[in-house]
C-alpha cells in the first residue's frame, strides 16, 4: 500500500478551488511571473522510475563514502559536542569550518583572509546571497551560455536581466563579453556582476583558458565590476594541468568565490562557502541573517571531524579515480552510439558532458522518446533563458555505474538515430553518414567548427 | 465503498495525473469511501486483484490510462470504472480517429491530414507536403495524434518549420496530425452524464500566443466561466460538444475543446479523462454550475455504478 504521494496517510489541508487559486494569483509578487513550470519538469517526473537509467542528475556518488567513517564521526559529535552541535551558531560559520574551507582552497592555490569567508547552506545559497546583496530589479547579470540551470531561477527571483555570453571549448568568449560591456556602457548600463563556472563548467564541461582568465580578471578591474566564480568541481580533475582560479589571479578584490563541500564530500550536508571583499561580505552576512540565521551547526561539526581525520584528499583521489573511468566510459559510448551529426565536449574534470545534436532535433521532445526507452538526460533549454539550447543535452557521468552509462548512451543514440533518419525521409536529405565507428572518429581528428559549443579545437591535448 | 484510484503511470502526463489522483482521493475520503490509491505500474492487475475494489476511479491521463488500455483491463477484471468505456476512450485519445468520426456525422472540425511514420519513411509522403501545406495554409498546427496537454504540439509558420515540428510530434506518437489553424476563442465544454456544464473560455494573459506551455498556468492564462457568449453562440457551442460526446460514444464525463470564430464552433478534440487538478477546466465548470469538487467526484462515481443514471 505504499504511495509516495501520500506519506503516512496524512490528512492534507482542504483543496483549493480554481477561484481560490486565482485569488492567490492576485497576491503573487511580480517576480513569480518569471518562475515557470515546464514540459521538461513534467517529463522529469517519469525519471523516478527504477528502470530508468538517469544521466540527468548532477549527483556525486555518495555510495563511495564509507559508512563506518560517517558513523564514527557522528558518534564522536554526539559524545563530545552534542550541546554545541544542536545549538545555533555564528552567521559566518564556525572558525573550525572556515579552517576546513581554507584547507580546500589552499589545495587549489588560494589563500583568502579567513575574515572574508562565510559558511553557507550549500554553494547555492552563495549565489542567492550575492545576488540579494548586489542586484536591483532590472539590473544586468552576465553569465555563460549555457549556464548552470540552477542559477537562473535565483537571478530571476531578484528580477535581474540575464544576458548570456557564448562559450566555446575554452569557456566563455571573453571577446564577446568585451563587446557586450562596451554596448552596455553606451546604453549607460553597468552590469552588477559576471557569474561564471570557469572550471569544468556545468553544464558544458568546458574550462576557461588561462589567457581568458587573465583577460576576464583585467576586465573586471578596468570596469570595476565583480566576477562571481562558482567553483564546485575544481578538485575533480581527470586530466590536464590545473589552472589558477580567478580568485587567485585577482587576489580577491573583484572576485567573489563560491565553493562547496557538495562534490568533494556530500551534497546532503548542505555546506558551502563564499569569499568576498569585506564591504560585500558585510551585506552578505546581513542577507544570510535574514535568510536562515546560520548554516547547520550539526553538519559543520561533521565537516570538522571529517577534516580532522585527515583523509579528505584521499577520498577525493578515490572518487576522481571512479569518475575518470565513468567519463571514459561515456566518451567511448558517445563515439560508438551517437550519430556523426552529433558533437560533444570532452571535459577534463567535473561531472558533465554537453552534447549537441542537429538543430532539427528538440531535446525536450527527444526526452519524451528517450523515456520510453528508459533513459533520461537534461534537455539543453534549461541552461538558457532565451529558448536556445533546444538541440543540446547535458549528460551526467558521475552518478551512474559504467555499465549503465554505456547502456544509457546506447539507448539515447538509438532514439536520436531514429530522428535523424526521419529527418532524412522528411526532407529528402538522408544523412550522409550513419553512426560511425569509435576508432574512425578518434583517429580522424576532423576539423570542427570553432567558437560554438561543444566543439573542441583540433589538436588540443585530450583529457 | 472501496474505491481504487488509478493514477500516475508512465505517460508524460504522469505529474498531472498524480495531482488529479491525490485530489480525487481526498474528495472520496471526505465522502466516506475507503480509498485505495494505485500508482499504475507493472503490478496494476495484481494490485487490483488483491485489493478487490468495488469500483475504480480512473485519474490517469494520456496513453495507458486514457486510451482504453486500463479500461480494458478493468472490464476484464469485472471492476466498474469511472469515465468513458474502452471504445470511447480509444476514439477520444486518437485525435485522427476522433476527427474522422466527427467528420462522418457532420461536426465541424478544422481541416487536417494525418500520417504515421511509415508514410514518411517508406512511402515518400514528404513529397506531398507542399500540396498539404497549400491546402491547410500557414501557420499550421502539428500535433501527435495521441497525446495530452501541450506536449509535442508545434506551430509551423512556414514550410521550413514543418520537418522540425513533425519530428517533435513524432517523439510522442507514431501518428501525427497536421491541422489548419483556426484563429478564434478557445472554449472547453465539460459534459457530465450527458449534460453540458457551463462553458470555460481560456484566455492567454500575455506573451506568445503560440506558447502552449503557458496555457494551463495560473497567472499566465485566465479562465472565464461561464464564458461570455451570446445565446446563439452558446447553443452552437453546446450542440457541437454534445454531438461530439454522442458521436464518440462517451459516458460518465468528458471535456470537448473547441475554437469559436465568426463561422461558428470548430471541435478540436474530446478528452475522455480531463484533468481534475486545482487548475483544470472540468472542476471549474462544475463549480460554476454550483457543483463543488466533492459533489463532482460523487456524481462521477454514481455514473460509473449506475450508468442508467446518465
Amino acid at each position: 500500500m505504499s504511495d509516495p504521494s501520500r506519506p503516512g496517510g496524512q490528512r492534507r489541508r482542504a483543496h483549493t478551488s480554481t477561484r481560490d487559486l486565482q485569488r492567490y494569483a492576485g497576491l503573487f509578487a511580480a517576480r513569480t511571473k518569471v518562475m515557470r513550470s515546464s514540459a521538461m519538469r513534467d517529463l522529469m517526473a517519469i525519471t523516478a522510475h527504477p528502470e530508468v537509467i538517469t544521466l540527468a542528475g548532477g549527483l556525486p556518488d555518495t555510495s563511495t563514502f564509507p559508512p563506518q567513517s560517517f558513523a564514527a564521526q557522528m558518534t564522536r559529535i554526539a559524545q563530545e559536542s552534542a550541546a554545541e552541535a544542536l545549538q545555533y551558531g555564528p552567521t559566518e560559520g564556525f572558525d573550525a569550518t572556515r579552517d576546513c574551507v581554507l584547507e580546500v582552497m589552499a589545495a587549489e592555490g588560494m589563500r583568502p583572509d579567513p575574515e572574508d569567508v562565510i559558511v553557507t547552506t550549500g554553494g547555492q545559497q552563495g549565489i542567492d546571497l550575492v545576488t540579494k546583496a548586489l542586484v536591483d530589479p532590472g539590473d544586468v547579470v552576465i553569465c555563460e551560455a549555457p549556464t548552470y540551470p540552477g542559477a537562473i531561477p535565483t537571478f530571476c527571483s531578484y528580477e535581474a536581466e540575464i544576458v548570456q555570453i557564448e562559450c566555446d571549448a575554452d569557456g566563455m568568449r571573453v571577446d564577446l563579453l568585451e563587446e557586450l560591456l562596451a554596448r552596455l556602457a553606451r546604453e549607460g548600463r553597468r552590469p552588477k556582476f559576471i557569474y561564471t563556472v570557469p572550471t569544468f563548467q556545468n553544464p558544458a564541461g568546458v574550462t576557461l583558458s588561462l589567457e581568458r582568465r587573465r583577460r576576464l580578471v583585467e576586465l573586471a578591474r578596468e570596469n570595476e565590476l565583480l566576477l562571481v566564480e562558482d567553483s564546485p568541481y575544481g578538485l575533480l580533475r581527470y586530466g590536464g594541468e590545473p589552472l589558477p582560479p580567478l580568485y587567485q589571479l585577482d587576489g580577491g578584490d573583484f572576485v567573489i568565490y563560491i565553493g562547496t563541500f557538495s562534490k568533494i564530500l556530500s551534497p546532503g550536508i548542505r555546506l558551502g562557502w563564499t569569499v568576498a571583499p569585506p564591504p560585500v561580505m558585510e551585506k552578505i552576512v546581513i542577507g544570510k541573517q535574514a535568510s536562515d540565521l546560520c548554516t547547520s551547526t550539526l553538519t559543520q561539526h561533521f565537516v570538522r571531524e571529517y577534516f580532522a581525520e585527515g583523509r579528505w584528499r584521499q577520498y577525493i583521489d578515490d572518487v576522481v579515480e571512479i569518475y575518470r573511468g565513468r567519463r571514459e566510459a561515456m566518451l567511448a559510448a558517445l563515439r560508438e552510439h551517437f550519430p556523426a551529426e552529433a558533437s560533444w565536449t570532452e571535459p577534463d574534470g567535473g561531472l558533465f558532458i554537453w552534447a549537441t545534436l542537429p538543430e532539427y532535433i528538440d531535446t525536450t521532445d527527444l526526452l519524451a522518446k528517450a523515456l520510453r526507452a528508459d533513459v533520461a538526460f537534461v534537455p539543453g533549454r534549461a541552461a538558457y533563458v532565451d529558448g536556445r539550447g533546444a538541440n543540446s543535452m547535458r549528460l551526467n557521468f558521475s552518478g551512474v555505474q559504467e555499465e549503465e552509462i554505456r547502456e544509457g548512451v546506447r539507448r539515447i543514440g538509438e532514439v536520436i538515430a531514429e530522428q535523424v533518419e526521419l529527418y532524412g525521409a522528411l526532407t529528402g536529405r538522408p544523412p550522409a553518414t550513419g553512426r560511425r565507428a569509435a576508432s574512425e572518429r578518434a583517429e580522424s581528428g576532423e576539423q570542427r567548427k570553432e567558437n560554438v559549443l561543444p566543439f573542441r579545437k583540433t589538436g588540443e591535448a585530450g583529457g | 465503498m472501496r474505491v481504487a484510484v488509478l493514477k500516475g503511470g508512465r505517460s508524460p502526463e504522469r505529474l498531472v495525473s498524480l495531482r488529479s489522483g491525490a485530489r480525487v482521493e481526498d474528495a472520496l475520503e471526505a465522502l466516506g469511501h475507503e480509498v485505495v490509491p494505485i500508482d499504475a505500474g507493472t503490478d496494476l492487475v495484481r494490485r487490483l486483484r488483491e485489493e478487490r475494489p468495488d469500483v475504480a476511479f480512473v485519474a490517469m491521463h494520456g496513453i495507458g490510462g486514457e486510451d482504453g488500455t486500463a479500461q480494458e483491463l478493468l472490464d476484464l477484471l469485472g471492476i466498474p470504472f469511472t469515465g468513458p468505456g474502452v471504445a470511447a476512450c480509444a476514439r477520444c485519445m486518437d485525435k485522427a480517429t476522433a476527427k474522422f468520426t466527427m467528420q462522418e456525422v457532420g461536426i465541424p472540425t478544422p481541416d487536417w491530414f494525418s500520417f504515421n511514420q511509415t508514410a514518411f519513411r517508406e512511402l515518400g509522403a514528404a513529397d506531398a507536403l507542399d500540396r498539404l501545406e497549400s491546402r491547410l495554409g500557414f501557420p499550421l498546427v502539428v500535433k501527435p495524434s495521441r497525446g495530452g496537454s501541450s506536449l509535442g504540439v508545434r506551430f509551423a509558420r512556414g514550410a521550413e518549420e514543418v520537418p522540425g515540428a513533425l519530428i517533435s510530434a513524432f517523439s510522442y506518437d507514431d501518428r501525427v496530425l497536421m491541422e489548419r489553424f483556426v484563429d478564434g476563442r478557445e472554449l472547453a465544454v465539460s459534459v457530465l452524464g450527458g449534460e453540458p456544464l457551463p462553458v470555460v473560455e481560456v484566455i492567454p494573459v500575455a506573451g506568445d500566443r503560440y506558447d502552449f506551455e503557458a496555457r494551463y498556468e495560473i497567472g499566465r492564462t485566465r479562465f472565464e466561466c461561464p464564458a461570455d457568449l451570446s445565446e446563439a453562440e452558446l447553443r452552437a457551442v453546446t450542440d457541437a460538444a454534445l454531438a461530439t460526446w454522442r458521436a464518440l460514444g462517451c459516458t460518465g464525463f468528458a471535456r470537448v475543446d473547441l475554437i469559436l470564430d465568426e463561422r461558428g464552433p470548430w471541435v478540436l478534440e474530446a478528452n475522455a479523462i480531463p484533468g481534475l487538478t486545482d487548475t483544470s477546466l472540468l472542476p471549474q465548470a462544475a463549480e460554476a454550475a454550483g457543483l463543488g469538487f466533492e459533489e463532482l467526484v460523487g456524481r462521477i462515481l454514481d455514473l460509473a455504478l449506475r450508468p442508467a443514471a446518465a
